[in-house]
């Protein structure tokens, strides 16, 4: 298994199944979010299973293996690649028509680390993590902390910026981790460009209609 | 009508591996449209022979776009502007008067410079060498149609093989990989039976030379198809990866 680091392909295998897996995970948060549209109850019911229970504790590790591997081999391979970029960088810039997402994977990547780290402070620390240590005040109705925020419209901007940025990263990151897993072709490419926008699409959307939903209520 | 054009050339100009690079600015006058690249650079030198300086030194060989000797990050693009063609085959009709051409070498570190626009690709040979080869004897020429190929393998095997190993992939690159090469090599002799005895260690074993030469690693930004001179497709890349995974689970 050492050719999961020292070779090319093995360190992007890595890169292809955690993002596969994080991407799973995002879909599954998104339907959860979604059911606070329809009832704040069912919601904070859901939100009480996850708090700190055996399951959505070792769930939770293994979650942020996750994330900790992307993150990682992703820096690993980008200090790489600029070295094997070299030194001297091309005065007349690329002209090549790269898709913009797929130059810009790591930077939009700093992004979406940027929008988690706010939403681990605004949520996870004050209910999952305070319940654990036991901090006073420790929030397990999901819904109370959730709709005041998302009443927020700045809140709301910053939040739909930050999935503009999950679009773009994953329009290029899902297709490509099927090409990295050798599950592409000249059949497959088209149809996997398309799952990509889609999926992308679908978690965009399912995402930004909670707190659109509330900020339109408040209204 | 013959279109007539006057350019300036912003040229890179090195004097060594080590040497500290500069870009000099050429002034050219009166340049057919009918005058390719090469042959443009051609009259460069010549003018600069006659002023008792040094001529500009770049690979070419064939100039017929079939070596891959030739190379030239022509205004941002690998093989100049123009698609599916290399340099030698790039005609300054693509130019308007009074253009300024931005020319410069392969850009990758493990591609460096030797003298002025030339790069030593070494690296490629060495790839080939760890294993883009067949090594059982085949014997003599089979009976035609002994051994069914499907049209479609056959098709995707010759795609495979017009890679003329210029380096063009490894240069519009963002990450210096040469992986459109590399996948091109193996598939040309994978998708055929005399190739697919050996496709899983030759597939390590480049992948391997290709990691320890220092190409970069593949963020599929397909930049190597849209500029390859021969259109190799990233499903190659595909396939390579594919090999390489499933010779590694099975190990
Ligand atoms: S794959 Fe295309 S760009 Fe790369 S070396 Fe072969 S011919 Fe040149
Ligand atoms: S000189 Fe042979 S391909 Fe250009």
């Amino acid at each position: 298994m050492y050719w999961l680091l020292n070779s090319s392909i093995g360190r992007k295998f890595i890169m292809s199944v955690s993002g596969i897996f994080l991407v799973l995970f995002l879909l599954f948060h998104m339907s959860m979010n979604m059911t606070l549209i329809f009832s704040s109850s069912a919601y904070d019911m859901i939100c009480e299973f996850l708090g700190a229970n055996w399951y959505a504790i070792v769930g939770t590790l293994i979650l942020a293996g996750g994330v900790v591997l992307h993150i990682g081999y992703a820096t690993w391979l980008t200090l790489q690649n600029r070295q094997a970029r070299g030194t001297n960088s091309y005065a007349s810039s690329s002209q090549t028509k790269t898709e913009w997402s797929a130059q810009n994977m790591y930077v939009l990547g700093v992004i979406i680390l940027g929008g988690l780290l706010i939403h681990m402070f605004n949520f996870w620390y004050k209910m999952q993590f305070s319940e654990l240590i036991h901090l006073e005040g420790a929030v397990t109705k999901g819904s109370e902390l959730v709709i005041p925020l998302f009443s927020n419209p700045l809140y709301v901007l910053v939040y739909i910026l930050w999935l503009v940025a999950l679009w773009f990263h994953l329009t290029h990151g899902v297709w490509s981790s099927f090409q990295t897993l050798g599950w592409n072709g000249r059949t497959w490419y088209p149809r996997l460009k398309l799952i990509s926008n889609v999926v992308a699409t679908i978690i965009m959307i399912g995402f930004a209609i909670v707190p659109v939903f509330f900020l339109i209520k408040k209204l | 009508m013959e279109k007539i054009i006057n350019i300036t050339l912003k040229v890179w100009r090195q004097k060594g591996p080590k040497a500290k690079g500069y870009f000099e600015t050429y002034q050219l006058n009166e340049i057919s449209g009918d005058t390719s690249f090469l042959e443009m650079l051609d009259i460069l030198n010549e003018q600069l022979i006659h002023q008792g300086k040094e001529p500009i030194v770049f690979d070419n060989d064939c100039r017929e776009g079939i070596c891959g000797m030739c190379s030239l990050y022509i205004n941002g693009h690998p093989h100049g502007p123009d698609d599916l063609i290399t340099t030698c085959q790039l005609h300054m009709r693509h130019f308007n008067d009074g253009d300024t051409i931005t020319v410069e070498p392969w850009r990758s570190a493990a591609f460096p410079v030797v003298r002025d626009l030339m790069v030593d690709r070494k690296a490629f040979d060495k790839i080939i060498q760890a294993g883009g080869y067949i090594s059982v004897n085949t014997g003599g020429v089979p009976d035609a149609n002994a051994i069914p190929i499907s049209k479609m393998d056959a098709d995707e095997a010759m795609d495979s093989a017009s890679c003329i190993g210029c380096g063009a992939c490894v240069a519009a690159c963002k990450n210096g990989s040469a992986m459109l090469f590399v996948s091109a090599k193996v598939s040309q002799l994978a998708l055929l039976p005399q190739g697919r005895i050996e496709a899983k260690a030759r597939a390590k074993a480049m992948i391997a030379k290709m990691d320890e030469l220092g190409f970069g690693n593949c963020t599929n930004t397909r930049a190597c198809e849209l500029e390859c001179p021969k259109g190799v497709s990233i499903s190659n890349i595909a396939r390579l990866n594919r090999q390489f995974l499933k010779a590694k689970f099975s190990d």
